[in-house]
């Protein structure tokens, strides 16, 4: 039984609603909408009713101002692996700088690690005043239940009201943890995050359904506002070396004894696998035609520094590894530049790219999705076309 | 060995049409399908029970009509499917979802491995699953691409999983709860046999009622810390396409590169 109420004598029948909501839940009969079993409660519609005819009946528990305001500061996780940070960390330093600036509180960093002391410096560089740094060997790689023991420590100790971590593997994997322990909000690949000026709240954007609805996310009620954002979407902002900080050093907060997992072996991919943090991308699809296809777009991507992508058609087809994947059951990428060969452009695959900056199609069909969605194309046989694009590319950037 | 599979019903993405006039999705005749990383999620449990013997069961939190995703799990080999359908449980964002599941989990009695896709194809959040292992205080595995080795008499398991700079091999105590990514299996299709069983079998409906210690105020919409405030249409790409057509490859090739370089993309 749905959760919506539908007030039927101030609904006048204008399916305003019936846009509004993501589920495809409301639909007009005899000029009264209607709502069936696919309504989720999530609200969407009831702003967008002139009338105020629709209602959600639970009362959300509303917490008290006294409490919420004991929260204060924005938190960024700054994620390392063997020492080195990501780049999502500092793209999130710059914004949550942006956000603590507008909220007049401190930005503090979070770091985990172990003989890794440099990254404490580097987030005071990208804008951090404060960093808590956790230093422990059962700390070196990183692990779910020690790095969430120890946030959630912090977390409840020193009460940040925002907290935002990278949506990298580690950086959804933690949140999901950290934000079920302490009961609060998380919204997940965040693609906007701004302050709402009126009642101080942070408002989330993000993309579903594939990247076809954007919905805005508030957490209202708990406290921290906890979101991961994508890569990519925020500016890298410019390190200063003469920007100050405190460096306070925390304990861990589980013994050895205590971590049921182990991480016994690391297999390191090339660079060219690592699509998330990729500021070019060239990507091959079924016209590749096979494994040895690849070669061709490996030393284009090779020779702009960029990654190998692939459709979902060329992994199943066993050309190349799923770790290659871009689109809806592989890895949402937003490079500066995205280079589409023989890809025809299936929906799925569009929900993983069609936010990267520049779009290039090489494809041999005309009529190819691809093309409404690229800002240059080349309709042409690959394999003539990109070996030509790379002999171009090494003589204007004389590489 | 029991293992346990968490499933989410959800719109299949591929009828999902953008109207060009209104940039709204247009939805009608949207057929529903099992989240299609909880399809590897399945039958990756319907593989560890071949292996080491036990049982798969099947779980969902939705709207009545999600009854066809069990039956559709079962026709594929599960033995036994639970429905979470409540007007209680309905608007429960990823917090609340995880909190429900965990206590029907807990409900169920002992397991030694849970099972989730990696997200699901409409929320794409990816939180659940993290947040049922947090709940239930368990070991959390997440974007698994292989179990490598898996030995439930000593309790401990051994997996790969994907990660952005490449594959992280981890042991792990049980009980575990695994999130997996497309790579790791082929799912199968349903056969006949287990079809006319799913068809005559009675899958328990619990509601909020039938979960022990469940607290109401941390069920469906009042639960849930998130609240969706506005839904729109992304903003449409900017500009047109510029398609090039000269005399030859090369020249073709020679145009596309100063038209990248004029971008500062590189």
């Amino acid at each position: 039984m749905p959760l919506l109420e539908i007030d039927k004598d101030k609904c006048i029948g204008c399916g305003g609603c019936i846009d509004a909501c993501p589920f495809g839940a409301l639909s007009l009969v005899d000029n009264m909408v209607v709502v069936n079993d696919k309504c989720t409660g999530c609200g969407a519609c009831l702003l967008a009713c002139p009338m105020h005819a629709l209602n959600l009946p639970a009362e959300r528990p509303q917490a008290t101002a006294e409490n919420l305001a004991a929260y204060s500061g924005v938190w960024v996780w700054v994620e390392q692996f063997n020492g080195r940070t990501g780049g999502i960390s500092v793209e999130m330093l710059g914004q949550g700088r942006k956000l603590a600036d507008q909220r007049k509180v401190a930005l503090t960093a979070c770091v985990l690690g172990h003989n890794a002391e440099h990254i404490t410096k580097a987030a005071i560089s990208f804008g951090a005043d404060r960093v808590f740094w956790v230093d422990d060997p059962s700390l070196a790689v990183y692990s779910t239940a020690p790095y969430a023991s120890t946030l959630i420590n912090l977390v409840r100790e020193y009460k940040p009201e925002i907290f935002l971590l990278g949506a990298s593997s580690r950086g959804r994997d933690l949140a999901g943890s950290v934000a079920s322990v302490i009961y609060t909000g998380l919204t997940a690949d965040c693609t906007g995050l701004e302050i709402d000026q009126e009642l101080g709240l942070l408002l989330q954007t993000r993309p579903a359904f594939g990247g076809n609805i954007m919905a805005t996310i508030i957490c209202p009620n708990h406290r921290p506002q906890m979101a991961t954002v994508r890569y990519r979407v925020f500016e890298m902002p410019i390190a200063d070396s003469r920007r100050q900080g405190h460096v306070i050093a925390i304990k861990t907060a589980m013994s050895v004894e205590q971590i049921t997992t182990h991480v016994v072996d690391f297999i390191l991919e090339k660079d060219e696998v690592n699509l998330a943090d990729a500021h070019v991308i060239v990507s091959g699809g079924r016209g590749v035609g096979g494994p040895s296809g690849f070669e061709t777009i490996r030393k284009l991507a090779e020779l702009l520094g960029g990654a190998v992508g692939s459709s979902r058609s060329a992994v199943d087809a066993g050309w190349i590894s799923y770790a290659h994947q871009v689109g809806q059951t592989g890895r949402t990428v937003r490079p500066d530049l995205y280079i589409a060969c023989g890809i025809s452009g299936q929906i799925q695959h569009l929900a993983g790219m069609k936010t990267s900056k520049v779009i290039v199609a090489i494809n041999k069909n005309p009529d190819a999705p691809i093309f409404n969605i690229a800002n240059y194309g080349i309709v042409g046989d690959l394999f003539q076309v990109v070996p030509a694009l790379t002999e171009q590319f090494k003589k204007k950037l004389h590489k | 060995m029991n293992i346990i599979v968490c499933i989410k019903q959800v719109p299949d993405t591929t009828d999902v049409k953008i109207n060009p006039e209104t940039n709204t999705l247009i939805r009608e005749g949207i057929s529903s399908i099992i989240n299609p990383f909880d399809m590897y999620a399945i039958e990756e449990a319907l593989r560890l029970k071949e292996k080491f013997g036990g049982k798969v069961t099947v779980i969902s939190l939705g709207p009545p009509q999600s009854i066809n995703a069990l039956k559709e799990a079962v026709g594929m080999g599960a033995n036994e499917a639970i429905q979470l359908s409540d007007r209680a449980f309905s608007g429960s964002d990823s917090w609340a979802t995880a909190y429900t599941l965990a206590l029907a989990i807990k409900k169920l009695g002992e397991f030694n491995i849970i099972l989730c896709g990696k997200q699901a194809i409409d929320g794409d959040t990816g939180q659940v699953g993290p947040g049922i292992a947090s709940q239930l205080c368990i070991t959390q595995l997440t974007y698994v691409f292989k179990i490598i080795k898996l030995e439930p008499e000593v309790g401990m398991i051994t997996v790969e999983r994907l990660l952005e700079e490449g594959r992280e091999i981890v042991e792990a105590k049980l009980p575990a709860l695994l999130t997996v990514v497309k790579d790791i299996n082929q799912p199968r299709s349903a056969t006949l046999f287990h079809i006319r069983r799913a068809s005559k079998l009675l899958i328990p409906i619990w509601t909020a009622a039938d979960l022990p210690g469940a607290d109401p105020s941390k069920l469906g919409l009042k639960g849930s810390p998130t609240q969706v405030i506005k839904i729109f249409s992304p903003p449409k790409r900017e500009g047109v396409l510029d398609l090039i057509k000269a005399d030859g490859v090369d020249k073709s090739a020679a145009i596309l590169a100063d038209k990248i370089i004029a971008e500062k993309v590189l």
